[in-house]
C-alpha cells in the first residue's frame, strides 16, 4: 500500500492506481516514462522504445503502458480472462541492472504484493518472437501459482546481438490487478477505485469494444484489403528503408528514416494478425508471412545502428 | 588434509538443468584438480534454485615436483643448436646440463629438469575461470554492463557472486582469490530470498557453511527437500484421509523450484472432477507444478484437493498462497473442463468435413468421427515423403482388415477401429497434452457408443511402446497395433530412413519390439513378409491407380470405337496393371528383406534378454525366415534337446563329422551328397545311414507340421548309431570308394540335423 495516495487510488482498488503505482515506482528508479505507442501492436515489446532502443550500445531506461492488441483471442466479451485488446506494463532497461530482480520485487511490493505473505517465484521461461527476430532467457514470475510478469534478458533483438544486454520486464495488467483485487472476472475490474454511482468497472470501459472488435477480427475484417495493406506496409518499409540509408558521397554515415520505416513493419505485422485470426493463413503461409516481417524488423534494426539513438557519434567514455 | 569449499550463486536456475550443473561442476573441478597433480579423498555436489556448491574434501595442500630429463643435441653439436636446446629447456648455461654416453650416438647433453609443485590455491585459482568461464550449459546468456564487450562471461541466468574457501580443519580457511568478468571469489554468501535477513553470511567451510544457509532458510541438499516434500506431502494428505498420488519427476523438479519447502493443501470445486483423472493431474502437474491426491482407498478418482509446494513459510500460515494457488488451478481446470466439452460436441467447420466422411465411412452425427474427419481434411503431414495422415490411417485400415482373420479378429471392427486410431489428435485434450493421445481417444470413443474392442484398440494400438510394456490381447488392438507399426517400418525403410548408431528418430526399434512382442505372445503364426509386401503397396497405391488411370486415358485416345477393340483395350489395361505391380513387388524385395534381416536382429536381441543363447538363436535363424513365433519355437525345442543327454552327445557326434567334413572340404576333397549302400562293410554304417534317413524324414516332417519338440525326438534317435559309429567304423579307410562312401554318410548326418538347426553354430 502506499501511504500517500487516497484510498481509491490505491493499487489494490483500482486499475489506473495500479498503472500510476508502476509509473510512480519506475518513475523513480530512473525511468523515461512514456505513453503508449500510437499503433496497433500484438506486445509492448513491438513498442520502439524496446525493439530499436535495445539495440546498440547507448543506456536506455523506460516504462510505459501498451495496449496490445491479439485478435485471434477476441472471445466477443464472453471470457472472464481473454480479450482480444489488453494492457501490459513494460519496462526495459539498458544494460540490465545488477539488482533487476530486487528491482522487480520492489516494485510488487509497491502494489502491495507481500513477498512474506506472497510465494512469488521466477520459473524458467524463454522468451522468442520469431516476427521480431527477437530471443532472450528468463522467466514467468508466479505469484502464488499465477503468472504475473515475465521477465527477460535480451540476447537477440532484430536478429542482432544486443551489446549490452537489456532486461526486460512485462506485468500483464489486468491479470494482476484482478489477483490484487480479488476479482474472477476481468470485466468486474474497478477502474477508478470509487463505488456506488461513480464507480467505473473495466467493463464499463471495454466490454462493448471487446465485442465490436471480435466481429471486426473473426467475421468482417476484409481480408483482400488486409492482404493488400500487408504487402502496401512491407513494400512502403523497404522503400522509406532505401531513401533513408546514407549514399555514397553524404557527408554524413546516418541513416535519416529509419523510424518510419519501423512503423510499416508494425502495420504489416498487425495485418498478419488480422489476417491469421480470419482463418486465411495456411500453416505453410503462416511460416513465410512471419519471415517477411522478421526481414523488415532485421532491416529496420540494422538501419537504426547507423542512427544517433543506435549508438553513431557516441562518445567511448559515455558508455 | 585441507577442504575445498566452492558456491556460485546465481539468478534463479531452471529446474531441470540443476542436477546436471551441480554434477558436471563436480566432475570439471575434479579433473582439473587430478589433472594437476592434486588428489582428493572425497567430493560432494550440491545445489538450490539460486547455487550450485562444491565440497571437496581432503585433496592434497601441494601438487608433487615433477622431474623430467630432457635430450638435447650432441656435445660436437654446432653452438645454435646447443643455444636452441638451452631455450627450450630453459637453462641459462650449458654447465647447467649434465653429459650423457651413448654407445651408438656417443655424448649428449640432457637436462635434469624439475617442475616444482603448486600449491593448491595456486591451481584452484587457476582452473575455477577457466571451468567456468566454459561452463556446459544448455543455453547460457549474457547480461548486464559486461555484455557490451564481445567475448562476456555467460552463464545460466546471471551470475551473482562465488564464494571459494581452501584450509585444514584445525586452520581459518583462506579465500582463493582468483577473478571473472569483475566477479571476485570470496567468503560470503546470502540466504532465502525473502525469509532470510537479507544481509552477508560470512563462511569459513562447508559445514559451517551448510548450517549458516539452513539458519538463513535454505535447504542446500535437494535430496532432503525431496524428503522434506515428499513426508509433508503425505503426512497433509493423510490427515485429510487422502492419499498423495506421487509423481517422482514432479517431486524433481518442485524440488529445483524452492530453498525452503512448505507444503500445504489447495482445494477446488468437486464439480470439475467431471474431468477424466488423468487430464486434472495433468493440468494440475504441467501448469501448477502440483501434486493431486486422492480418497484413501480410491484406486483411481482423484479428490478436490491438491498439494503445493511453496517457497516462503507465509505470516499468515499459507492461507493466501493456498487460496491464490486454487484460483489458478479452478482457472485451468475449468479451460480443461471446455476442452473435454468441446470434443464431446460438433465442430464448427462441419461443412469441410464431408469428402473425409465418405472415405473413412464417418458417422458425421458422432464427435469423434467429425474430429477423423478433420483430421484429413486439414491435409496435418505425417512425414514429407510418406504423406498425411489421413493417407497414413488409409492404409492402416487396409491392412488391419488384412492382418486382422489372422489374428482371430472382425474384419469390420479392426477397420473401425483403425479409422478412429488417430481421430483424438485433432482434440482439443490432447492438443493441450499429447500424451494422453491414444487414452483420450478410447474414452471419447466410449462415449459415443463404440464397440468396446474398438475403443481398447483405439488406446492399445500403440501398444508396446517398449520392453515392459503392456502387449494387448484383444485381436483387434493387435491386428490394428500390428497395422500401425507395419506401415511405419515399411514406410521408413522404403524411403531409407533406417536407425543408424544410436540414432533412431522414428524410434523404429521400438516398432520392431513392438511388433516381436504381439507375435509372440500368442499363437498367431503370421509370416512376415507377405504383409510387408501389402504395406509397401499400399504406400504406392495411390500412385498404381494414377498410372493406370494415364493408360486408361491414352488407351482411350487411341480407341478405334469397335467392339473387339473395347475388349482388347480391357486386356491392355489388366495387363498394364499386373506388369506395373509385378515391378513393384520385384523392386520392393531388397528392400524388405532387410527390414527381414533387421527384425532377425531385434528378435535376437529380444530372445538374449529373455535367457536365450546367442548361439542357439543364430543356429535357427535362416535367411527369409518370416515367421517369429516359429524361430523362437524353435529355439526353445532346441534349448531343451541340448539339455537332454541325447541331445549332447548328438551335437559332439555332429560337432565331430562336420570337422572331419571341413579338414576334407579345405583339402578340396569333394563329398558326395547321397550314400552308396553298396559300398558299406560293417554294420554301424548300414545302421546309421537307415536312422539318418529315417531322422531326416521324421524330423522334416515335425517341422512341417510346426512340432519342434518331436523333431527333436526324431533327430534324439540318431544319437545312438552316430556313436556306435564313430566307435566302431575307421572313416580313413585304404580304399578310397569306401572312405569317400563314409564322408558322404557324415555329410548325411549334416544335413539331417540342419532341417532342424545348424549345429556348427552352436557353441560347446
Amino acid at each position: 500500500m502506499t501511504a500517500s495516495l487516497p484510498d481509491h487510488m490505491q493499487p489494490t482498488r483500482s486499475f489506473q492506481g495500479l498503472i500510476l503505482t508502476l509509473h510512480n515506482y519506475w518513475a523513480q528508479h530512473g525511468c523515461v516514462i512514456l505513453q503508449p505507442y500510437d499503433m496497433e501492436v500484438g506486445a509492448g515489446t513491438f513498442h520502439p522504445a524496446t525493439t530499436l532502443r535495445s539495440l546498440g550500445p547507448k543506456p536506455w531506461k523506460a516504462a510505459y503502458v501498451q495496449p496490445s492488441r491479439r485478435p485471434k483471442d477476441g472471445r466477443y466479451g464472453e471470457n472472464p480472462n481473454r480479450l482480444q485488446h489488453y494492457y501490459q506494463y513494460q519496462v526495459i532497461m539498458k544494460p540490465s541492472p545488477p539488482n533487476l530482480q530486487e528491482l522487480y520485487l520492489g516494485s510488487l511490493r509497491a502494489i502491495g504484493l507481500d513477498s512474506l505473505l506472497h510465494d512469488i517465484r521466477f520459473v524458467e521461461d524463454d522468451w522468442e518472437s520469431p516476427t521480431l527476430g527477437a530471443w532472450g532467457l528468463g522467466w514467468e514470475c508466479w505469484c502464488d501459482g499465477m503468472e504475473v510478469s515475465q521477465f527477460t534478458y535480451f540476447q537477440q533483438v532484430c536478429g542482432i546481438e544486443c551489446a549490452p544486454v537489456s532486461g526486460e520486464l512485462t506485468y500483464g495488467l489486468e491479470r494482476l490487478a484482478m489477483y490484487v483485487q480479488g476479482v474472477d472476472n476481468v470485466y468486474d475490474l474497478n477502474f477508478n477505485g470509487l463505488e456506488g454511482d461513480e464507480k467505473v468497472t473495466y467493463g464499463d470501459v471495454f466490454l462493448q469494444a471487446e465485442q465490436e472488435y471480435s466481429r471486426h477480427n473473426f467475421e468482417h475484417a476484409n481480408t483482400a484489403i488486409l492482404l493488400r495493406h500487408f504487402e502496401d506496409a512491407e513494400a512502403e518499409c523497404e522503400a522509406l528503408l532505401r531513401a533513408g540509408a546514407p549514399k555514397a558521397g553524404d557527408n554524413s554515415p546516418l541513416h535519416k528514416m529509419v523510424l518510419p520505416a519501423y512503423d510499416q513493419c508494425i502495420k504489416a505485422s498487425h495485418a498478419f494478425n488480422l489476417l491469421d485470426a480470419r482463418g486465411v493463413i495456411s500453416v505453410t503461409e503462416r511460416q513465410s508471412y512471419i519471415l517477411r516481417v522478421r526481414n523488415l524488423a532485421k532491416a529496420c534494426g540494422e538501419a537504426f545502428l547507423l542512427t544517433e539513438a543506435g549508438g553513431v557519434n557516441l562518445k567511448s567514455e559515455s558508455v | 588434509m585441507p577442504d575445498l569449499l566452492l558456491e556460485l550463486r546465481s539468478e534463479e536456475i531452471p529446474a531441470r538443468m540443476q542436477r546436471k550443473a551441480a554434477g558436471d561442476l563436480k566432475k570439471l573441478v575434479t579433473d582439473a584438480l587430478v589433472e594437476a597433480g592434486l588428489t582428493y579423498e572425497a567430493a560432494g555436489d550440491y545445489w538450490t534454485p539460486r547455487r550450485l556448491t562444491l565440497d571437496i574434501r581432503g585433496l592434497t595442500a601441494r601438487s608433487k615436483d615433477v622431474h623430467e630429463d630432457r635430450k638435447g643435441p650432441s656435445v660436437t653439436a654446432p653452438d645454435q643448436a646447443i643455444a636452441g636446446f638451452l631455450r627450450s629447456a630453459g637453462l641459462a648455461d650449458i654447465s647447467e646440463a649434465h653429459v650423457h654416453t651413448d654407445p651408438k650416438k656417443g655424448d649428449f647433453y640432457v637436462a635434469h629438469l624439475t617442475k616444482p609443485g603448486r600449491a593448491a590455491e595456486e591451481i584452484i585459482a587457476e582452473i575455477m575461470p577457466r571451468i567456468i568461464a566454459a561452463f556446459p550449459w544448455p543455453k547460457s546468456m549474457r547480461w548486464g554492463k559486461a555484455s557490451s564487450t564481445p567475448g562476456s562471461l555467460r552463464w545460466v541466468r546471471p551470475l551473482q557472486s562465488i564464494a571459494c574457501t581452501f584450509g585444514p580443519e584445525t586452520e581459518e580457511p583462506v579465500v582463493v582469490d582468483f577473478e571473472i568478468d569483475g566477479l571476485r571469489a570470496g567468503n560470503v554468501t546470502y540466504g532465502h530470498r525473502f525469509l532470510s535477513d537479507g544481509q552477508p553470511i560470512t563462511v569459513r567451510r562447508f559445514d559451517d557453511y551448510v548450517a549458516k544457509l539452513e539458519k538463513a532458510k535454505v535447504v542446500l541438499d535437494a535430496d532432503r527437500r525431496k524428503e522434506i516434500i515428499l513426508s509433508d506431502a503425505q503426512n497433509i494428505a493423510f490427515a485429510s484421509g487422502l492419499d498423495l498420488v506421487e509423481d517422482d519427476a514432479l517431486l524433481e523438479e518442485v524440488s529445483g523450484l524452492v530453498e525452503w519447502p512448505v507444503v500445504l493443501m489447495g482445494e477446488f470445486e468437486e464439480e470439475f472432477l467431471a474431468i477424466p483423472p488423468e487430464v486434472i493431474r495433468l493440468t494440475i502437474k504441467t501448469n501448477q507444478k502440483c501434486f493431486v491426491t486422492r480418497k484413501q482407498g480410491e484406486s483411481d478418482r482423484l479428490s478436490n484437493k491438491f498439494i503445493l509446494v511453496s517457497n516462503i513459510e507465509a505470516t499468515d500460515g499459507g492461507r493466501e498462497i493456498a487460496h491464490g494457488n486454487g484460483k489458478v488451478v479452478r482457472a485451468r481446470l475449468s479451460d480443461a473442463l471446455y476442452f473435454w466439452n468441446t470434443d464431446q460436441h460438433d465442430l464448427p467447420d462441419m461443412h469441410t468435413l464431408a469428402p473425409a466422411a465418405i472415405k473413412f465411412d464417418l458417422d458425421l452425427k458422432k464427435p469423434l468421427d467429425q474430429r477423423m474427419a478433420r483430421l484429413d481434411a486439414l491435409n496435418v503431414t505425417f512425414h514429407a515423403k510418406l504423406g498425411t495422415q489421413g493417407e497414413r490411417v488409409t492404409r492402416i485400415k487396409n491392412l488391419a482388415r488384412e492382418i486382422a482373420p489372422l489374428v482371430g479378429a472382425d474384419p469390420a471392427l479392426a477397420m473401425r477401429a483403425a479409422v478412429l486410431a488417430k481421430a483424438d489428435l485433432t482434440t482439443e485434450i490432447v492438443g493441450e497434452f499429447p500424451e494422453l493421445q491414444g487414452g483420450m481417444g478410447r474414452k471419447y470413443a466410449l462415449l459415443q457408443k463404440e464397440h468396446p474392442s474398438v475403443a481398447a484398440a483405439i488406446e492399445e494400438h500403440y501398444k508396446p511402446q517398449g520392453p515392459s510394456d503392456f502387449v494387448p490381447a484383444d485381436p483387434v488392438s493387435v491386428a490394428v497395433a500390428l497395422a500401425d507399426k507395419f506401415d511405419t517400418l515399411v514406410g521408413f525403410w522404403s524411403i531409407d530412413e533406417k536407425p543408424t548408431g544410436s540414432k533412431d528418430p522414428f524410434a523404429l526399434r521400438r516398432a520392431a519390439l513392438g511388433v516381436i512382442r504381439l507375435l509372440l505372445s500368442s499363437e498367431w503364426k503370421i509370416e512376415l513378409l507377405p504383409l510387408f509386401q501389402s504395406a509397401f503397396i499400399q504406400l504406392r497405391e495411390e500412385k498404381i491407380e494414377q498410372r493406370i488411370q494415364h493408360f486408361e486415358e491414352d488407351q482411350a485416345a487411341q480407341d478405334t470405337g469397335d467392339v473387339d477393340g473395347e475388349e482388347d483395350v480391357t486386356n491392355a489395361i489388366s495387363g498394364f496393371e499386373k506388369r506395373i505391380r509385378g515391378q513393384l513387388s520385384e523392386r520392393s524385395q531388397p528392400i524388405l528383406l532387410d527390414l527381414l534381416s533387421f527384425f532377425h536382429e531385434r528378435l535376437k536381441v529380444h530372445l538374449r534378454e529373455l535367457g536365450a543363447r546367442h548361439d542357439l538363436i543364430d543356429a535357427v535363424l535362416t535367411e527369409g525366415a518370416d515367421n517369429l513365433l516359429l524361430i523362437a519355437r524353435r529355439v526353445e525345442a532346441l534349448v531343451v534337446f541340448l539339455n537332454t543327454e541325447d541331445g549332447k552327445n548328438l551335437l559332439a557326434g555332429t560337432k565331430r563329422a562336420a570337422n572331419i567334413l571341413s579338414a576334407e572340404e579345405k583339402k578340396g576333397t569333394p563329398i558326395s551328397p547321397v550314400v552308396d549302400a553298396a559300398l558299406f562293410i560293417l554294420e554301424e554304417e548300414r545302421e546309421l545311414s537307415a536312422a539318418v534317413n529315417q531322422a531326416e524324414s521324421q524330423a522334416a516332417q515335425a517341422i512341417q507340421n510346426e512340432d519342434f519338440s518331436d523333431a527333436m525326438i526324431a533327430l534324439s534317435a540318431l544319437r545312438e548309431p552316430v556313436d556306435s559309429f564313430f566307435e566302431k567304423v575307421l572313416v580313413n579307410d585304404d580304399n578310397p570308394d569306401i572312405r569317400a562312401n563314409r564322408l558322404a554318410l557324415l555329410s548325411r548326418i549334416r544335413t539331417a540335423t540342419n532341417t532342424v538347426a545348424d549345429f556348427s553354430k552352436i557353441a560347446g
